[in-house]
């Protein structure tokens, strides 16, 4: 586990926002936290970051107790974002890397590998006022990643970025996942999570309310529910119950009265219609996501 | 620590990097230098002489008691209501009309002129008729004219300052005056200047966001040192250009000088008379500078304004930078920042008692509270201070920079991450006793 996070309280003068958190998170996975806006997700990532420090509970980094000492080898792109308008671009990153810990040459170097990748040599001596907002996203992103992590926190990383950028950002999130790097990624917007997260873990006021793999959570809102297109006329049976029916495209939702038994509802099914189709109806974060919120308001 | 010095240094080098910092610069030195240049220059140059008509009705006049070195004077002999028409018209500036009773009624002297008259030209004509009247009057009461001349001392004396141990000081209490003025001064100038730049940085880092970043990377309290220190250091740097670049100009300018006619006319009246001569030294402002500088020990005046200045920036810049963090932008600082600039403005208001009063009971507690005695106890310091009570101040000093550095920490390391909320005093207040 890169990260341990035990039981976790943190308290403001007016409201709870985290109320004992426990998480683990596996090295070397995307890990997705989701939540709506205010839920308590930057509340926990401030703390991972020791920003701020939790009233109660422990976080582990690597099997260690968090220390300051981390702070080296954690990569943070919060969600609200800025730069120092009026320094160069260069002077800029080199400040931020070795804030990070790396020595003056090191950063240098890697900056220098960064800048020449993406094409972008002629920015180094440019105040970033003078950068497009594609240009400054693309900065910060170094800013994240130059001293190499072990674990990346991105906060709302697409928030703000075009679809150009946002692929670009999307394939860096995958190389720096095939080198080992462990990646945490806060959002609310469901598609970035079917495409890119192995993990989850949803908070809502301030508490984990569900957590696992991608396909095991989704196994586990599974309603038994198949989809079926056909031909003829579709009635009732006790193997299943329809859900609803589309007679326009000859289709219908149908649940099973017994999970899995597949083949008997499929016998029923030819026998009164012809089947063209039968396919499982998998739920979609978004559904899985406005279920749970629902369930535990 | 490493960290912080990262800190200090982009502080610093991104400051002095400015233009507006070597504006300010050379611009500060050209501003002292002027000062003393400007008059000096002035005064050398050639002024225009007054041409100035006098009827005289009470025929007390004659044309060799009215000699002035910048008011020439006519005698006439014409009714006022020509005059009135023609004065102007053969270049005379004003002509003055002189009454018969003038030695009973001295009051009724009327000038006319086109336009108004300036003051230091109204005064030159009183004074030659004032001093013609006088000596008619005298006369006319018998006191012969030696004897008025003989009456007519001038005092001046000598100050000196005695130890305990019985060693004797030339003091110069007008160069302790002012050597004060010029210190409470500028303490007062640097202290709300530099101040207001970590204020500024502050905002700058919490509304371009880029805050949070920065404190995934160090701690807050990092960061607010080594934004105050490396401000800090420029403020140094500033001072040492201002000293650097002043005496390069004053040696500049003192050359033109040494050059000029005015030079050469000063060594011609000091050729002439020795006493004018030894006059002259003693009222020019070298002399006064030395005599200063003999009286009062330089090194802990020095030594005073870098430690007052060090720990009265410390203490405020550190209160500005909590100010800073708890609003965002500079729009709202209004509030706050009077409530930090009030014991600034304070204590100069005090400083200007203290300066005419350094012994007073006011003066005393003043250079002892931390928030007034940066600038009260350098303003003393130049007049001789009891080494307790300095010491007494200094404690003081870094205890309160001590206090308003942990009262700052707390309001910044909530203040920074705050977005979108109204802050009140009252909500400042609560912070200080927010956990982790």
């Amino acid at each position: 586990m890169i990260l341990t996070i035990q039981n976790v309280v943190k308290r403001y003068a007016d409201h709870t926002a985290l109320a004992g958190v426990s998480l683990e998170i596996p090295k070397g996975c995307i890990f997705g936290l989701l939540g709506p806006n205010g839920a308590g997700k930057t509340s926990l990532i401030r703390i991972i970051n020791q920003i701020t420090a939790p009233d109660e509970g422990q976080v582990f980094f690597d099997g260690e107790l968090l220390q300051p000492k981390h702070v080296e080898q954690i990569g943070y792109l919060p969600e609200e974002r800025g730069l120092y308008k009026k320094m160069k671009v260069g002077d800029q990153l080199m400040y931020l890397a070795q804030l990070k810990g790396l020595s003056k040459a090191e950063a240098l170097n890697r900056l220098k590998d960064w800048f020449i990748r993406l094409d972008i040599k002629d920015w180094w001596n440019k105040p970033v006022d003078d950068l497009s907002k594609g240009m400054q996203q693309k900065t910060q992103f170094i800013a994240t990643v130059v001293h190499e992590p072990k674990l990346l926190i991105l906060d709302e990383p697409f928030s703000g970025f075009d679809p150009i950028n946002a692929n670009m950002l999307k394939d860096e999130i995958l190389a720096l996942k095939e080198r080992g790097t462990t990646i945490l990624f806060s959002t609310h917007r469901m598609e970035s999570v079917e495409e890119l997260c192995d993990s989850i873990a949803l908070i809502n006021h301030s508490q984990v309310v569900l957590t696992g793999e991608k396909d095991e959570v989704r196994n586990r809102f599974k309603k038994h529910a198949y989809e079926v297109r056909y031909s003829g006329d579709l009635g009732e049976s006790k193997s299943y119950e329809i859900i609803s029916k589309a007679p326009e495209n000859n289709s219908a939702i149908i649940k099973l009265a017994q999970p899995d038994e597949t083949n008997s509802a499929i016998a029923a099914l030819i026998k009164q219609v012809d089947l063209f189709e039968f396919k499982e109806v998998i739920p979609s974060f978004n559904d899985i996501f406005i279920q749970v919120v629902g369930e535990t308001k | 620590m490493n960290k912080i010095l990262l800190v200090i240094q982009r502080e610093y080098l991104t400051r002095i990097q400015k233009k507006s910092f070597w504006i300010a610069s050379l611009l500060g030195p050209l501003l002292i230098t002027a000062i003393y240049a400007v008059p000096i220059w002035l005064a050398t140059q050639d002024k225009e002489v007054k041409r100035i008509e006098i009827l005289d009705e009470s025929g007390s006049f004659q044309a060799t008691d009215l000699v002035d070195k910048e008011v020439e004077f006519k005698l006439v002999n014409k009714p006022v209501s020509d005059l009135k028409g023609s004065f102007s018209k053969e270049g005379y500036t004003a002509f003055v009309h002189l009454p018969k009773d003038l030695l009973t009624h001295s009051e009724d002297i009327k000038i006319y002129s086109e336009k108004n008259l300036s003051l230091p030209l109204k005064s030159s004509i009183e004074r030659v008729i004032e001093k013609k009247v006088r000596a008619i009057l005298m006369k006319d009461a018998g006191i012969a004219s030696e004897v008025y001349e003989k009456t007519q001392v001038e005092v001046s004396s000598e100050t000196i300052t005695v130890s305990e141990k019985g060693d004797e000081t030339s003091s110069s209490s007008g160069g302790a005056m002012i050597l004060a003025g010029v210190m409470g001064m500028l303490l007062y100038i640097t202290l709300l200047l530099y101040g207001s730049q970590v204020m500024n940085g502050v905002i700058e880092e919490k509304s371009s966001r880029i805050i949070e970043v920065i404190i995934s990377s160090i701690k807050p309290y990092q960061l607010m040192l080594g934004k105050i220190l490396g401000v800090g250091m420029v403020g140094l740097t500033q001072f040492l250009l201002w000293i650097v670049l002043t005496i390069g100009l004053s040696q500049v300018a003192s050359t033109f000088y040494a050059a000029s006619p005015m030079k050469q006319k000063v060594e011609q009246i000091k050729k002439v008379d020795p006493e004018v001569a030894k006059k002259m030294d003693d009222a020019s402002p070298m002399a006064e500078v030395t005599k200063v500088i003999e009286s009062t020990n330089i090194p802990l005046v020095i030594g005073g304004f870098l430690f007052y200045f060090l720990f009265g920036y410390l203490l405020y810049s550190s209160l500005f930078a909590a100010i800073g963090s708890a609003v965002e932008s500079t729009a709202e600082t209004q509030q706050f920042t009077f409530i930090v600039m009030l014991p600034i403005i304070l204590a100069f208001i005090m400083a200007q008692f203290t300066m005419q009063d350094p012994d007073s009971t006011m003066a005393f507690w003043a250079s002892m509270i931390p928030f007034t005695s940066p600038i009260n106890m350098m303003v003393r310091l130049p007049y001789g201070v009891p080494m307790w009570e300095l010491a007494t101040s200094m404690i003081l000093l870094v205890v309160g920079f001590l206090g308003c550095s942990w009262v700052s920490a707390r309001i910044y390391r909530v203040g920074i991450l705050m977005y979108g909320k109204k802050i009140t005093v009252k909500e400042l207040a609560k912070w200080l006793f927010y956990k982790g």
